[in-house]
């Protein structure tokens, strides 16, 4: 392929930076430039983190009883900021004709960037709510507590433990952690070069890890999870870095467009980068172990094994945010990794992406099917909802951005409520997230059941909700993008995945509860409102999908 | 004025709303509301009379739109009427005896819980056969067909705690979407041939179509007709829809929504005249109805039954009429009209009597009725009269029209039609004059009910009689006050167009022969049931006889013909469905549970097996890649 039809096609879903004051340091290289951040454009970002230290501050100097305050109050004005700013931004023009590259090269200001990191913000806001929520566990001596342990560091089960739950501590640093979980989860989707990819990518997990810990009930579990998820973590991002450091070795450069102006061959060859861009092995092994670390993230098979366990075993509240923000924050780094630095590849990495798409489409759905446990079973279906989403990004086509952005942004409100439901249903052990625990819950709590319901309506992808309209959006986009038999894998997929959504609406509906069963806690404003701003993104964007898709494909073009 | 059309339809529609959410504290006033909106569409209804008559030509003809219903590129369907004279002569039969049949009902549904949801029913009724013949296109006349269907399915239901009522209710539902189906069918064709289904782009481009397709529509059309208007073979519903109460029988299953038919195809003369076969077919069913319903009339002993085969009979002159073209569509809506005077004014006779009569309804167990309800029987009587033909009265003046135009038609169809609707006529006096003998002459036969109950027959309530008295008039008067000076006919001409027909044979002559099978009709009848006396127990009858009160074995035919392929047809595709289908499905099922089964074991907690397959994983991606270059 020549080097103008390859530009012209990566043009499709990509812009050029004006001259960014980047480029003119560059031509002056034989200075070390003086750093040049734009403050202002990476406000969200920074007000992030800039609250999160504020967090351990008040853990470090506040009185314990007034630290649960603080933070919710910080954590919730803190992110609620942060959208304000990622809408200032986007109003200003940095989804569109403003987008451009700040922060020496290293984060990308464009549309996709700015609209991930709203929905980024606008779930971490609600999961921020869910991890507040202290009315549904049994008071513990007299004070009220959330889903988190008394003390992290306390053995399960040891004397430190109990004299911490008499007290009735409680983790308030899960909401700074949260926090700076979401400022990594920020800058990952709008990382453009692969330092800052990696960096920001252990930003958000190390967070992630120590949150999967610390759950109140079942804590060997929990830990257990923690565990898990931080070995494989650590060795799928071992296996990201290694990538990294083969694509340096071929283009001689970490940067996005850098690499992505050598594979297409209009960068300036020296004679290193002659030498080193003899063969391409380096960067085809290179570029596909970096996708692997981020087929990790997104738990796409067969980097998924890690998924139930953790999601299982993490405390829900953390479940539901992982769930929804990780999988956004990945997907957004993945698209622009493969249309801004690799479509000089796509014939190579899409049949291998097809073939991932597939097994996880597939092997998510069908592995659901025998689950028992609802927190299993939401992990299972995160697999499958994984391999849709990778439908729509291996379109190659502004159309499949913009459905996987809609997609990602309909799934993660759905998510999050499903989990926030599964805090409700509890018995005497904590939450009973045993299926056959919810034989009857309809009968008994007609509301949480229905609304529940709403929600595996929209997992599975049934008209008037938010899951037709993305499904219908990727699929379309994967469709004319040329994956048809990718689509009747998926349609095919989908139904098979239809039959265990619709297994638990029978099991709630149309079984005799059992006695003894469980009971539906009635929550507080926090967790209410959680769910039903998910039930009411999930209605209206079922129903009038029309201005978020438009909303969407503004924002479908790469800068670069 | 014309913006008045849409209050014709509203009148009864908010009542039919006010009634149906009112809930019980609209009892006490409920039937009285109903009344009074049923009232006011007919005042209206005579406005928008009056006007007209002001008015002269086509601009007698008022449309008016509301709005667009269904608004899409090439397809426009809008709510908009059209109130020609057609249209004004059904709103002010339909609004002037559902008015009196309302009233009746105060007093016959008195003592009925339920009276307020009945007068909603009624009211709904209203509602929808008037968008039925007020609707300027088919779409929208067909959403008030559907609504008569409903309201008649209701009110035949309406006692539903009697099984037969509700069985009754069904079967005319179901019989009904055969028809309706052939009217949405119909609709269908006729958009995919024209472009359009409002009445003046399809009636004024009919001529331009092929025959072959005209012929399907109006066939489909004639489909549509036969179910709503109960003709052979779409007759069967109507004898048992007189389970619902009298005055529903009266009012839908007599003078108005039966009649929807003969509407439906005076409506589309352009379609039918330019499609003659379709028009014979429509003169077959007409004849072949007539005597149908006249034979099974003869035989019943129920007497809302004997006038349920009688209306079909009646229906069945209005059709062939119809069928004639426009030599008969004028005298299709003149006996449609004088039939709604009198058979509705035979119905509430008939309530009045059962009324009288501890809800009894067979005649052979009525008898010299006449000294115990004097007002029933002079009304009875006249409405008797006037459908038989008795010279001077209605149905003398309509029926013999119809009987002429049948002979005028020419050739060897003519002398078939015009015998058949000669002999209907005297068959019509012997089943009638068998009515008015076994009800009110000859000496009482009515013995204590099984409580031990004996009637006392009593005259009804001045709210029952008074309607049956105007009614009466109308019997009387009607049809020659539309015969004078042709009244009826310079009327109703500029819509149906009139051509005079030439009947082979002379008027008088005609006239003389349907004077004389009416008077062998009526003397056979009292041979039969006059001079001696009426046996308590129905003897066994000739085989006719027996068919006929079978109703000719029509249900025996439905059951023969259609119920039992059908069953086996359902059976067939059951049994596909247990064993073929469900085999698919379950055998799926089961397979994508033991594969689940086994992949789940995958999952087997270890962190070391999971690092593998993400090991193995990453070495495939790799190598795919790799191998994707054949590198």
């Amino acid at each position: 392929m020549t080097t103008a039809t390859a530009a012209s096609i990566h043009s499709l879903w990509t812009t050029l930076a004006d001259s960014t004051p980047g480029a003119a340091g560059a031509s002056t290289s034989t200075l070390f430039p003086a750093p040049k951040i734009e403050y202002a454009q990476l406000s969200p970002v920074l007000i992030v983190f800039g609250v999160a230290i504020l967090g351990v501050l008040v853990e470090a100097f506040l009185p314990r009883r007034t630290r649960y305050t603080a933070q919710l109050g910080l954590s919730v004005v803190g992110l609620a900021a942060a959208f304000a700013a990622v809408v200032a931004l986007a109003a200003d023009g940095y989804a569109s004709t403003k987008s451009h590259i700040a922060a020496m090269g290293a984060v990308a200001v464009d549309g996709p960037a700015l609209f991930l990191q709203g929905t980024i913000l606008l779930v971490a806001l609600v999961a921020a709510f869910t991890f507040a929520e202290r009315r549904l566990d049994p008071a513990a001596h007299g004070s009220r507590v959330d889903s988190f342990a008394a003390q992290g560091s306390a053995v399960p089960g040891s004397d430190q433990e109990k004299a911490a739950v008499k007290a009735g501590f409680t983790t308030t640093e899960v909401f700074p952690l949260l926090l700076f979980a979401v400022g990594g989860m920020l800058v990952f989707p709008a990382a453009n070069d692969l330092l800052t990819l990696f960096v920001s990518l252990e930003v958000f997990s190390l967070p992630l890890y120590l949150l999967c810990a610390l759950a109140r009930r079942h804590r060997l579990m929990s830990q257990e999870s923690a565990v898990k998820y931080f070995l494989l973590g650590a060795f799928s991002s071992a296996v990201l870095l290694f990538g990294v450091a083969l694509l340096y070795g071929y283009a001689g450069t970490v940067s996005y467009g850098g690499i992505a102006d050598v594979v297409n061959g209009s960068a300036k060859l020296t004679p290193a980068l002659a030498n080193s861009t003899a063969t391409d092995a380096l960067l085809l092994i290179g570029g596909a172990m970096v996708v692997v670390g981020l087929l990790f993230k997104v738990a796409a098979v067969p980097f998924h094994m890690w998924t139930p366990d953790v999601y299982q075993g993490a405390p829900t509240p953390v479940t539901g945010f992982m769930a929804a923000a990780t999988k956004v924050a990945a997907f957004g780094a993945l698209l622009r990794l493969l249309y801004v630095v690799l479509p000089g590849l796509r014939w190579d990495w899409r049949p291998v992406m097809w073939g991932v798409a597939i097994l996880t489409m597939v092997i998510g759905a069908i592995v659901a099917v025998t689950q028992t446990d609802v927190k299993r079973l939401l992990a299972y279906s995160s697999i499958a909802h994984a391999g849709f989403i990778l439908a729509g990004v291996v379109a190659v086509s502004p159309d499949g951005v913009s459905s996987v952005l809609f997609y990602l942004g309909a799934y993660s409100f759905v998510t999050l409520g499903a989990f926030a439901v599964v805090t409700l249903v509890r018995d005497a052990g904590g939450e009973a997230t045993h299926l056959s625990r919810w034989a009857g819950l309809g009968r008994r709590s007609p509301l949480v059941a229905a609304v529940f319901a709403v929600y595996l309506l929209a997992f599975a992808g049934i008209p008037l909700t938010s899951g037709f309209a993305g499904k219908f959006a990727v699929f379309k986009a994967a469709a004319e993008g040329g994956a048809l038999p990718l689509v009747i894998i998926g349609v095919i997929s989908s139904a098979i995945a239809a039959f265990f959504y619709i297994r638990v609406i029978v099991l709630m509906f149309f079984s005799e509860p059992r006695p003894g069963g469980p009971s539906v806690a009635i929550p507080s404003p926090l967790t209410s409102g959680a769910i039903g701003l998910g039930v009411a993104v999930t209605l209206v964007l079922g129903v009038a999908p029309q201005y978020f898709l438009d909303l969407a494909s503004k924002a479908d073009v790469f800068v670069r | 004025m014309d913006h008045l059309i849409g209050a014709l339809v509203g009148a009864p529609l908010l009542g039919a709303g006010i009634l149906l959410t009112g809930g019980r504290r609209l009892d006490r006033t409920g039937h009285w509301i109903g009344c009074l909106l049923s009232a006011a569409s007919f005042v209206i209804g005579a406005l928008l009379f009056a006007d007209m008559l002001g008015k002269s030509g086509s601009a007698r003809t008022m449309t008016s739109h509301l709005f667009s219903w269904v608004p899409v590129a090439g397809f426009q369907a809008n709510v908009s009427f059209q109130l020609d004279q057609l249209s004004m002569t059904f709103v002010l039969l339909i609004t002037g005896v559902g008015t009196l049949i309302h009233i009746y009902s105060v007093g016959y549904m008195e003592q009925d819980e339920n009276r307020r949801r009945f007068f909603g029913y009624l009211n709904l009724f209203l509602a929808a056969m008037l968008l039925l013949v007020l609707a300027d296109n088919y779409l929208l006349l067909y959403m008030g067909w559907e609504g008569v269907g409903l309201a008649s399915y209701l009110l035949i239901g309406f006692w539903q705690h009697k099984p037969s009522a509700a069985t009754a209710a069904k079967k005319a539902f179901i019989v009904n979407r055969v028809g309706d189906m052939g009217l949405s069918i119909a609709i269908m064709v006729m958009f995919a041939t024209f472009g359009s289904f409002s009445f003046g782009p399809v009636f004024s481009h009919a001529t331009s179509a092929s025959q072959a397709k005209l012929t399907v529509i109006g066939l489909l059309l004639l489909l549509g007709a036969c179910g709503k208007s109960a003709q052979v073979p779409l007759q069967s519903w109507l004898g048992d829809a007189m389970e619902g109460p009298t005055p529903v029988s009266a009012l839908i299953h007599a003078a108005t929504m039966v009649t929807a038919g003969v509407y439906l195809i005076t409506r589309s003369s352009a379609i039918f005249n330019a499609a003659p076969a379709a028009q014979l077919a429509v003169t077959v069913v007409g004849a072949v109805t007539l005597l149908f319903g006249a034979i099974v009339g003869c035989a019943k002993d129920d007497i809302k039954k004997a006038l349920a085969g009688s209306t079909m009979s009646q229906i069945g002159y209005m059709i062939l009429a119809a069928g004639l073209g426009p030599i008969g569509y004028v005298f299709a809506i003149m006996h449609l009209i004088t039939h709604g005077f009198f058979k509705a004014g035979l119905f509430l006779g008939a309530g009045s009597v059962m009324h009288g009569m501890n809800d009894e309804v067979d005649m052979r167990k009525f008898g010299g009725l006449r000294k115990f309800m004097p007002v029933t029987y002079v009304t009875f009587g006249l409405a008797y009269l006037a459908i038989i033909g008795f010279p001077g009265l209605s149905g003398y003046w309509s029926k013999d029209k119809i009987i002429e135009a049948a002979f005028a038609k020419g050739g060897t169809d003519g002398w078939i039609l015009g015998g058949v609707a000669l002999l209907g006529a005297g068959i019509t006096a012997f089943y009638m004059t068998r009515v008015m003998l076994m009800t009110f002459f000859g000496e009482k036969r009515w013995v204590p009910d099984a409580d031990g109950h004996e009637p006392h027959p009593h005259e009804a309530p001045r709210t029952m009689t008074i309607p049956m008295i105007i009614l009466a008039f109308g019997s009387v008067f009607a049809g020659g006050l539309f015969s004078l000076n042709s009244s009826f006919l310079h009327w109703l001409e500029p819509v149906t167009g009139h051509t005079e027909g030439h009947s082979p044979v002379s008027t008088v002559l005609i006239q003389a022969a349907t004077l004389v099978v009416l008077a062998l009709g009526l003397g056979l009848a009292w041979v039969q049931y006059g001079r001696q006396a009426v046996p308590a127990v129905a003897p066994r009858g000739s085989l006719l006889t027996r068919a006929a009160r079978r109703d000719l074995l029509q249900d025996d035919f439905n059951h023969v013909a259609l119920v039992k392929p059908g069953e086996y047809l359902t059976r067939g595709l059951v049994y596909l469905d247990h064993s073929v289908v469900d085999g698919v499905v379950n055998g799926t099922a089961a397979s994508v549970g033991g594969l689940s089964g086994r992949m789940r074991r995958l999952q087997n907690g270890y962190v070391r097996s999971y690092a593998v397959s993400m090991l193995g994983g990453t070495a495939v991606l790799v190598a795919a890649t790799l191998l994707m270059r054949g590198v």
